[in-house]
């Protein structure tokens, strides 16, 4: 008979457990999220003062204030934060609502690789503005 | 075989409370905020492509549709940073848990959701007042 509620069978509960996955890495995500949480409060922070340094948006003004070394490297930063962050966020919000495995799947490597993309964009676009220097004005 | 268990009660058996309000916006600021990092991306890529590129872009939000797109935008974002900052702090655990729960009343974390919305209002509100002031200085 059963050595456990619930079971089946003569298998032992180790036997159906072994290599399902350790433990130990159960947290992994929960602190990623946190930590680029944590990032995020002061970076977006600073780029809410920045988008409004920046209206009304003339160009020159624009690409100067965003070619700034200081500014390109937090613009970068927060990108790199921001994408990762949506990334791990959607995640979840796939594994909770979208119940077909195929389409499960489907997205979850798609928006890994659009976070990817979308965080790489950024970053050379800012490397462009970056390294192109300001026009003389 | 299917799971014949029965399941338990969900959504229907809790008191309506503010985290409930909280979580669920959350989740979708959050998921504007993913479209919005598209638009913090489109805008890096017109700003590197040219002057042209960067008209289109700057064309679109100054249309109604954009700058209610951008109003929704702002407000997400700092609603999900005042949210965030709360569900940071409420990780540390402060505060709960049987030492410190006064059954007479009910504990604050029920009601402290309605100070994040205000204050992500309020400051929605702020940035608007400063941006319309900043921009009415601009054209004097």
């Amino acid at each position: 008979m059963s050595a456990y509620p619930g079971q089946r069978g003569l298998r032992n509960p180790l036997k159906i457990a072994r290599g399902l996955g350790s433990s130990k890495t159960g947290v992994h995500h929960w602190w990623l999220q946190r930590a680029t949480a944590v990032a995020l409060v002061p970076l977006s922070i600073w780029f809410l003062f920045l988008v409004g340094d920046l209206v009304p948006a003339d160009y020159p003004m624009v690409l100067a204030t965003i070619g700034q070394p200081v500014n390109a490297v937090f613009l970068i930063v927060l990108a790199g934060c921001l994408f990762w962050h949506g990334a791990l966020g959607l995640q979840v919000i796939v594994e909770d609502y979208v119940h077909i495995r195929w389409l499960e799947l489907t997205l979850q490597i798609a928006l890994r690789f659009g976070a990817l993309l979308g965080a790489l964009a950024c970053v050379m676009a800012m490397l462009a503005i970056w390294l192109a220097g300001t026009p003389p004005s | 075989m299917p799971n014949t268990r029965p399941l338990s009660p969900h959504l229907g058996i809790y008191r309506w409370r503010v985290n409930m309000l909280q979580s669920t916006l959350h989740r979708l600021t959050g998921l504007f905020l993913c479209l919005g990092a598209l638009l913090v991306t489109w805008g890096l890529i017109a700003a590197a492509d040219g002057e042209a590129a960067w008209s289109m872009f700057v064309g679109f939000f100054s249309s109604w549709i954009g700058l209610m797109l951008l109003f929704i935008w702002s407000w997400s974002l700092l609603f999900h940073l005042c949210n965030g900052i709360q569900h940071l702090v409420r990780d540390t655990g402060h505060n709960f848990g049987p030492p410190t729960r006064d059954r007479t009343h009910d504990p604050v974390y029920w009601s402290t959701g309605w100070f994040v919305i205000a204050v992500s209002v309020a400051v929605t509100v702020l940035v608007w007042v400063l941006l319309i002031v900043r921009m009415q200085g601009g054209a004097a």
